[in-house]
């Protein structure tokens, strides 16, 4: 195998949480993997595909395609962008000229857990995190990619990392995009559940596969003046052991 | 977005989502529900391939609708029963209102069913001079409430012990005690000289059995089955999607339905109706009338990509497990049907001034994951959200918005451009302390959240620093 990895950043992540790609980088490094970010790329064209734009959503879909289309193995840090590539591309860019490609693409995208367990076959990346941790399942990443064991695999093996479960840890947190801000008092409503959820786990910092569901969730705990912190499960795995 | 019932929904939501007591409470009964529902399914050697051979079942009599539903009509008529064809609500309505007058009924009892509540057939009938009475416990006390179901299958369940109590003693008579065997024991009492007094028993179907002409009616209180077995006069109101090809489907229709609904291995009452008594029979009903109502579902059928919505046997799983409703309750949604179901339904059914429910959703999949016959729930609130945007309901804002996301990440310059203008935006202002004010571009996020730490730099940007181009 190539062990070439290209990263597949989410717009949000390069924007609003760099370091998580950069700790993503870090990972994949660390086991061996030779990494390549091509910066060509923008956004998967999710927040219009999920608001209905379809027609807007296309182009932007379709560009991303061609920036990963000669990638062989392509790690994303996010199971919802993930799960817009191989689950909705195929819908959305039927009739496309690169609809055989985006299919295609679909086969070669992972989220990161679900690349370091099953293509890397990596349990342990040899992080150390000393720390009470609760992992949040985050919907497109439980209910799309069928990701449950293999993140907390991976947490399992970090050294000092105590796992705990919280109540609840299936419910979506209440983020769905701009739903949590055209419906903004059902999304608190939902984020405090969470939020009370997470609190009562005793962790010190909740982690999950998304960033969008860790913003909507750290602005809820912060309202809330938790102890809690969140922290993205890359963020964990790239913590080097001392 | 901006129709009176998306206002409307809007205004009940955000009380409902702030209410705690009204959150504990549906948070307890959906809790009662997900254990039993666990049990439940435990109970089956392989509750995925339940779930398939119902979705099978199902698909093929809505893909062969025009078959199975012709074999219905047929086998009832052989039996002396009448089928009626109504297209739409006032259709249905008027056959029953005006076969229950012609018939001198004054007195109607009627058993659960959702279908009564979409055609608004109650009102109707009181507004023709008769009585009806609700006869499923839940619906009696809805109904005494003045009020419409909370919930598909648990009506009342929005109501504390306390608050029946308090309500028993206002409208009934012989109510001993606030203890549930007497208010229970009041209500049965109240029905019981219902039932034996009504002229005409209406009925939904939870199952129209093609093979046999059989309409099957699940209840847990028996009361279906009094409803259809004293009046003289029977009629069952349903949707055509609810015929299967065969009396045999019901062996994993039935229990599957039953773990769906409330965990049951099996629900208590699983009736087989099949027409009026024959010459030589000892009892039964004189007349027995099944209507078929359209209302809408033929143009669902026509729409390949969303036609699986007419699989749904109307369990109510979807609702107990959807946070959205865990959050606002059934009545906030002012639809017949509530929940993930209804959200898909209500363009559908109630035409597009009802398409915002379909943005009312995280689009979480639980739904999806839970429903016995694998309708595509929560996907499909994706093509209706497509379809109104493509039938030009979007907001021009929004409109305007996603053309210049479109422009913005049609290219890495313009994208790394208009963000980092975003970002300086938000650090300076937040470090003036104007977060979540009018000035803040991203008040409607900040209003509920603390505002994130806004970063200096972008991922590409370091990434340019550290490695070059690549």
């Amino acid at each position: 195998m190539a062990r070439r990895a290209t990263l597949f950043i989410p717009c949000f992540v390069d924007q609003l949480g760099p370091q998580i790609g950069q700790d993503t980088a870090r990972v994949l490094q660390r086991i061996g993997w030779e990494v390549e970010f091509r910066p060509e790329q923008t956004c998967c064209g999710q927040p219009a595909f999920n608001s209905g734009y379809w027609n807007e959503a296309a182009p932007v879909a379709e560009r991303l395609v061609r920036v990963l289309r000669s990638a062989e193995v392509v790690v994303c840090p996010s199971g919802s962008c993930t799960t817009m590539v191989r689950h909705f591309y195929p819908e959305l860019l039927a009739g496309s000229p690169v609809h055989a490609e985006a299919v295609e693409l679909g086969q070669r995208v992972f989220e990161l857990a679900e690349f370091l367990v099953k293509i890397a076959q990596v349990t342990d990346v040899g992080a150390e995190f000393p720390h009470r941790v609760t992992y949040h399942d985050s919907c497109h990443a439980l209910r799309e990619l069928r990701l449950k064991e293999e993140p907390r695999e991976l947490l399992r093996h970090v050294r000092g990392l105590e796992l705990v479960e919280m109540g609840y840890a299936e419910e979506c947190c209440g983020f769905g995009g701009t739903f949590s801000t055209k419906f903004a008092m059902i999304s608190a409503s939902m984020g405090d559940s969470k939020a009370e959820n997470i609190e009562a786990s005793g962790a010190e910092y909740v982690t999950a596969a998304d960033s969008s569901c860790l913003l909507h969730i750290e602005g809820m705990l912060r309202r809330r003046n938790s102890r809690t912190r969140t922290i993205h499960i890359a963020s964990i795995l790239a913590q080097e052991a001392r | 977005m901006n129709s009176a019932p998306a206002q409307e929904f809007l205004r009940r939501a955000a009380e409902r989502a702030a209410d705690l007591t009204h959150r504990q409470m549906l948070r307890a009964g959906m809790d009662h529900y997900q254990a039993n529902f666990a049990k439940g399914r435990g109970r089956f050697a392989d509750w995925e391939a339940a779930r398939q051979r119902c979705h099978e079942i199902k698909w093929e009599g809505v893909n062969h609708l025009d078959k199975y539903l012709l074999e219905f009509e047929a086998r009832v008529k052989e039996r002396g029963g009448r089928v009626f064809w109504a297209e739409n609500s006032e259709e249905a309505r008027n056959y029953v209102v005006n076969l229950a007058a012609s018939r001198g009924v004054r007195r109607v009892v009627k058993s659960k069913s959702m279908v009564t509540e979409e055609i608004h057939l109650s009102p109707a009938l009181e507004k023709a001079g008769m009585e009806v009475f609700e006869t499923d416990l839940g619906e009696f006390i809805v109904q005494l409430r003045n009020e419409p179901p909370y919930h598909i299958v648990m009506p009342a369940m929005h109501l504390t012990h306390a608050q029946i109590a308090k309500l028993f003693h206002e409208k009934l008579s012989d109510v001993a005690g606030d203890d549930p065997v007497s208010l229970v024991a009041a209500a049965r009492q109240a029905l019981r000289r219902a039932f034996f007094s009504a002229e005409m028993g209406i009925s939904g179907a939870n199952f129209l059995v093609a093979d046999s002409g059989l309409v099957a009616i699940t209840t847990n209180e028996g009361n279906g089955r009094l409803c259809v077995s004293l009046p003289r006069i029977q009629v069952a109101v349903t949707g055509i999607e609810k015929v299967i090809p065969r009396l045999r489907d019901l062996a994993v229709l039935w229990p599957t339905l039953a773990t769906a609904g409330t965990g049951q291995a099996i629900t208590t009452y699983n009736t087989l109706v099949g027409g009026p008594r024959r010459p030589g029979e000892p009892d039964g009903p004189e007349e027995f009338h099944v209507i078929l109502l359209d209302n809408g579902r033929s143009e669902l059928l026509a729409d390949a990509e969303q036609r699986d919505v007419l699989y749904c046997i109307r369990c109510g799983a979807c609702l107990n497990t959807c946070p959205v409703f865990r959050a606002i309750g059934g009545h906030s949604y002012g639809t017949t049907y509530p929940g993930p179901i209804g959200s898909v339904l209500a363009p559908h059914l109630r035409g597009p001034e009802f398409a915002h429910l379909s943005y009312a959703s995280s689009l979480c999949g639980a739904c999806t994951d839970i429903c016995p016959v694998k309708v595509d729930l929560h996907h499909h609130l994706l093509h209706n959200r497509r379809n109104a945007v493509n039938a030009g309901r979007g907001r021009f804002g929004e409109r305007l918005g996603f053309k210049l996301w479109r422009w913005a990440m049609a290219g890495a310059r313009r994208f790394e451009l208009v963000g980092g203008v975003v970002r300086a935006t938000l650090r300076a202002l937040y470090a003036l302390g104007l977060e979540g004010t009018a000035l803040d571009p991203a008040r409607a996020w900040t209003r509920n959240h603390a505002a994130p730490a806004i970063p200096r730099a972008s991922f590409r940007k370091l990434w340019r620093e550290k490695n070059g181009a690549r």
